[in-house]
């Protein structure tokens, strides 16, 4: 089998920060090599490494056998290596056409020099005319859906030809049927010649098609081999360390009253509601207008709501300001520091100093800018903040994204304990397992609709009700 | 029946001449913020090259010398902007303004300077009208379109090139992507910072030419802060034309007439006061704005710094 | 911050500021040292030039200044009080040419609150366009500074116009409404009200509720109407026009205070020079009290350069424009050193 790729001994720090600590990697052709492990072990740094955006402290990069020093992608695009980004790299009010040729780096590269769109062609092997599925060359991006967007990221990637393909997440957005067609794209890649880099942190993709996986943890490789024998556990343990925490909180089986109503959404008090939604079903209007963050005509919501955006530092918090200034930005109406249109800061800043130690906030003081925190810390500031008023009803958009796994079961957790507490707690995720492993409820959102899952339904069905193919 | 047209081939002759310059510098804005840049001082640039122009034209006794002189004026405040606002990543809109004021400046301090000494100002040879063989014999059409300094026909061409270069080439493509999507285009290899200067200079060049066309084939000579807010219609005319080539043309035309308005209007010796006729371009471009905003769709990336 | 820290970008600005200018001036043939002494003369030579030059030109710079540190700290960006001073010049000079037989404790504030009055509305046309069709009041604000300057034309030129119908003026002001001045020189009492204004709006950016809307609005929409429940348009609407009253308060006081008449080009710019005053100070109503007097030295200096040296008084922008520039790069230096968090 020949090595198309080879990364050597790479290493790179980012200020104080190891992100990789001499890691190897290699890819074979005619393989789907998965990259698996939790946020912020390194996946995208490696392999943005591997295709030039970065450039390593340590290391080299061999591609076919030859070592190279990518300057830019540019220079991995030449030589072949094409990469799908986890977001979106296509430009939303431009034509699939252009979008093309932006990423092939000339005009009409796709036929002769005519610009004209018509002449990009849509035909081709097996695999581009799938890829092509859907798309036309004169659509204009912002239109197309998500699974049909995702496509034309591989298509981006491949625009220049090249056999290796490097994949960061690429199904993070896309619903379980769209999943599987992407991944059985990806297959076909392979078996046709190719070489797959899959990122990724779910298992069942990993078992269903990746060839040889890599785990990586805080920068370093944890293992590497061929999947047949490993196990759900085994991997697991070395992407996280240590076994998952179970949850500590059973939810009650009594349920509350109706504590928020909007649309045939109904929610009661104990119970966490999980709502599965492919991206732009209405799922997120839907929740704000219950959290009163959009006017809602028609919703009865018992107050207090607190709400969790998915976005933390452009709606959840303001990075700039300090701590103080956050926590008093959710909590302006709170008597312990508003007196009429006075706010009595050093009042404040007291509580905030106090959170900080409830809830273990690591934090350089109630002074620091909001934006010094990480990712973790500034979602458990959110929490903090929402729960200081004692809500009756939670709503959450995505609220583990991109956190890590100790993280992520704090949030889960406060969650879990909130609604055992008497409230009522929505939860929108777009990763299904999430949903799953989450609710006490589920229901789907598709077209603006609201439809129950009945208890015990597959994922297979709750993936068809997703894209709105119940009959 | 030539007699009873003559009012109207005047106006619209006048609108053409007018909006010239404007169009030289809505050309230039158009460039920059396709390329995600919103750049005020393009007011600055115009002023810049009208300077450039006069000195240039009075020293060397050759309008075309004038015409250089003041492309590289604007070129240079261009310039400058584009060191501040995208490579030291300030506010663009607050960058523009300063950039503006320092021209406003430098042109006062450098024309009192050249002048001093001299009672009559900055005198110099215009531009005459060119007229094309045939085409200028066209009714209506012909002393219109056809009659005009060479500058008139310039801009009709650097239009058209841009729009070819916008829509057709590579760099076109780039410069898209870099105002619409700034992280995508990186991603595909695009230099967007290098693109956006790129952009801003050459912008700040034809402002300065269109500063150079007022001093040359309009005024004939520099005042201080001549170009009163010309720049600042070009970026109203930019939105009013809604960032294409095209529709920046019908714009710059439209706000040429505005002002041409005003000449018809004295010729009539109506009762209306003269300053209401300077308001009219303005006014006329709020109501444009208000007319197009929100129905038409900026660069995505517009204004937005770039890191 | 310590305060020599936060002296640093004000006074390298300056520095940087006057040695561009005196290059500039060597390199056109001037004599930069007799220059910048008639500069610092004419600004801070005497008692009288402190007072009545520097004093003087410092109230409209502080007045508009806190007025555009409003509105730039809820993200609404205003470049326009240079219409909203004439503006406000011309409704002072209005009611002020009528209230001769009011005793003046009534007169002056009724000419102020005209003024002022008339600054905010100069500013309805930009946030109804704003709110309603999504004009940048950028563009906005800035046009209708050429229709304003127009509009004082027309009326020096007609309704207003002295009685002689000869020159391009208004007749004096009643005497009423004119403001005291303190003894042996020209400094009125907007100076005081200027200070009093810049105490206030720091407690109300500090200490209250609407301050803190204001920078959350400013500092980020998003978060501000998702989880501050902020009505932002309403916020932005507001400290535009607050901002439009800041300056039109600026020219009835230059009207009742100064110049007691209105005349073409009343204002030598004072709306953008108030853009670096509000910038250098980083939107703090305290620092722009420092900085109004600053550049009120340094307009005041200008004149005194024109007269003494020959020196246009135009070229001062030159010092402005790169205070402006210097305060942008200290704040966007600021923003790139913060850390910040990984994602």
């Amino acid at each position: 089998m020949s090595r198309v790729l080879e990364l050597e001994s790479i290493s790179k720090r980012f200020g104080s920060v190891a992100a990789l600590e001499s890691v190897s990697f290699d890819l074979v052709l005619g393989e789907v090599h998965g990259l698996l492990g939790e946020n912020g072990a390194g996946k995208s740094t490696l392999m943005h490494v591997a295709f030039g955006m970065i450039a390593a402290d340590a290391g080299r990069v061999i591609v076919r056998g030859v070592p190279t020093r990518f300057r830019s992608p540019r220079d991995a695009k030449r030589l072949g290596v094409g990469m799908v980004h986890q977001h979106f790299t296509s430009v939303p009010e431009m034509t699939v056409a252009e979008n093309l040729w932006l990423a092939a780096g000339r005009y009409g590269a796709e036929a002769g020099r005519r610009s004209d769109s018509s002449t990009v062609t849509t035909a081709g092997s097996r695999l581009r005319r799938r890829l092509w599925e859907g798309l036309a060359p004169n659509d204009i991006v912002s239109s197309l859906p998500v699974g049909a967007k995702q496509r034309l990221e591989i298509l981006q990637a491949l625009a220049v030809g090249g056999d290796i393909l490097l994949l960061d997440e690429p199904t993070a957005v896309l619903a379980p049927q769209e999943t599987s067609e992407l991944l059985a794209l990806l297959r076909d890649f392979a078996n046709g010649g190719g070489a797959v880099v899959l990122i990724t942190h779910k298992l069942t993709e990993v078992f269903s098609i990746v060839d040889r996986v890599t785990v990586l943890r805080a920068g370093r490789v944890q293992s590497t081999g061929p999947v047949a024998g490993q196990t759900v556990s085994g991997l697991t343990a070395a992407m996280v360390g240590t076994a998952d925490r179970e949850p500590t909180v059973e939810t009650s089986d009594s349920l509350g009253p109706v504590l928020a109503r909007v649309d045939g959404l109904a929610v009661r008090g104990r119970e966490v509601v999980g709502v599965a939604a492919i991206e732009g079903n209405g799922q997120r209007d839907l929740l704000r207008r219950m959290a009163g963050v959009l006017p809602a005509a028609g919703a009865e919501v018992i107050e207090p709501v607190a709400f969790i955006p998915e976005d933390r530092s452009t709606e959840g918090l303001i990075p700039a300001l300090s701590l103080t200034e956050n926590w008093v930005l959710g909590l302006a109406g709170d008597a312990r520091w508003r007196r009429g249109p006075l706010l009595d800061w050093r009042a404040a800043e007291a509580r905030m100093d106090q959170v900080l130690g409830e809830y273990s906030i690591r934090a350089g003081g109630p002074q620091a800018p909001a934006g010094t925190l990480s990712g973790g810390n500034q979602q458990k500031l959110i929490f903090a903040r929402a729960l200081e008023a004692a809500p009756r009803v939670i709503v959450a958009e995505n609220p583990t994204r991109g956190l890590d796994v100790h993280a992520t079961w704090f949030v889960q957790e406060r969650l879990r304990r909130a609604a055992a507490a008497g409230a009522a707690v929505v939860v929108y995720s777009s990763d299904l397992d999430e949903v799953l492993s989450l609710a006490t409820r589920l229901v789907v959102i598709s077209r603006r609709r609201v439809l129950q899952v009945p208890p015990g339904a597959s994922r297979e069905a709750i993936g068809a009700m997703m894209i709105g193919a119940t009959s | 029946m030539s007699g009873s047209i003559a009012p109207l081939v005047g106006f619209l002759a006048a609108a053409v001449r007018i909006g010239t310059p404007l169009l030289w510098a809505a050309a230039g804005e158009v460039l920059a913020e396709r390329a995600g840049v919103i750049n005020l001082s393009v007011e600055g640039s115009m002023l810049a090259g009208c300077l450039g122009a006069a000195i240039g034209a009075h020293a060397s006794g050759n309008p075309w010398v004038g015409m250089a002189a003041g492309l590289v004026a604007g070129a240079i405040i261009a310039l400058g902007f584009a060191a501040v606002a995208i490579w030291a990543r300030t506010d663009q809109i607050i960058a523009g303004t300063a950039l503006t004021m320092a021209s406003v400046g430098v042109t006062g301090l450098i024309y009192r300077q050249a002048t001093s000494g001299q009672v009559t100002g900055l005198s110099v040879i215009t531009l005459e009208p060119l007229a094309i063989p045939g085409l200028h014999s066209i009714p209506l059409l012909g002393p219109v379109l056809f009659a005009q300094p060479l500058p008139t026909y310039l801009v009709g061409g650097a239009v058209l090139f841009i729009w070819f270069v916008l829509y057709r080439t590579t760099l076109g493509l780039r410069l898209r992507a870099a105002g619409e999507a700034a992280g995508a285009a990186r991603a595909h290899g695009v230099r967007v910072r290098l693109i956006q200067t790129g952009a801003v200079v050459v912008g700040g060049a034809l402002a300065g030419f269109g500063g150079a066309t007022l001093v040359l084939a309009q005024v004939g000579t520099f005042a201080e802060r001549m170009t009163a807010g010309r720049g600042f219609i070009a970026i109203a005319i930019v939105v009013l034309g809604r960032w294409h080539p095209a529709g920046i043309a019908l714009a710059a035309l439209l706000f040429g007439a505005a002002t041409a308005l005003q000449y018809v209007f004295q010729a009539m010796a109506l009762a209306v006061p003269y300053q209401f006729f300077l308001m009219l371009p303005y006014l006329l471009a709020l109501a444009a704005l208000t007319g197009v905003a929100g129905r038409v769709r900026a660069p995505a990336g517009l204004g937005r710094t770039v890191d | 911050m310590s305060v020599l820290v936060r002296l640093r970008t004000p006074v390298v600005a300056s520095v940087l500021g006057l040695a561009i200018l005196a290059l500039g001036l060597s390199a056109l043939g001037y004599d930069a040292f007799s220059a910048l002494t008639a500069l610092a003369r004419g600004a801070i030579g005497s008692w009288y030039a402190f007072t009545s030059a520097t004093l003087v030109r410092a109230v409209p710079l502080i007045v508009i200044g806190l007025g555009i540190a409003i509105s730039f700290r809820a993200g609404g960006l205003n470049i326009g009080a240079e219409g909203q001073f004439s503006a406000g010049a011309m409704a002072a000079t209005a009611v002020g040419l009528v209230v001769g037989r009011w005793p003046g404790f009534v007169a002056i504030p009724v000419v102020l609150i005209a003024g002022t009055l008339a600054g905010a509305a100069w500013v309805v046309v930009p946030v109804v366009l704003r709110l309603r069709y999504r004009v940048q009041e950028v563009i906005s604000t800035l046009l209708l500074n050429f229709v304003a300057e127009a509009l004082v034309s027309f009326m020096v030129q007609g309704p207003l116009q002295e009685s002689k119908r000869t020159y391009p003026q208004s007749d004096p002001i009643a005497v009423a409404a004119r403001l005291p001045l303190l003894p042996g020189t020209r400094l009125h009492l907007g100076f005081a009200l200027a200070v009093l204004l810049a105490g206030l709006v720091g407690i109300v950016f500090s200490r209250t509720i609407w301050g803190f809307r204001l920078k959350v609005v400013g500092a980020a929409p998003r978060a501000a109407e998702v989880t501050g429940r902020m009505d932002v348009d309403r916020t932005t609407a507001l400290a535009l026009l607050w901002s439009g009253a800041f300056a039109g308060l600026a020219g009835a006081l230059e009207v009742a205070g100064v110049t007691y008449a209105l005349f073409l080009n009343l204002s030598p710019g004072y709306g953008f020079t108030a853009i670096a005053v509000a910038l250098i100070a980083r939107l703090n109503p305290i620092g722009i009290l420092f900085a109004g007097l600053g550049f009120g030295a340094l307009e005041a200096g200008a004149a005194g350069m024109q007269r003494d040296a020959g020196v246009p008084a135009v070229a001062v922008s030159v010092v402005q424009a790169t205070i402006i520039v210097v305060a942008l790069l200290a704040v966007a230096r600021a923003r790139l050193a913060r850390p910040e968090a990984a994602a």
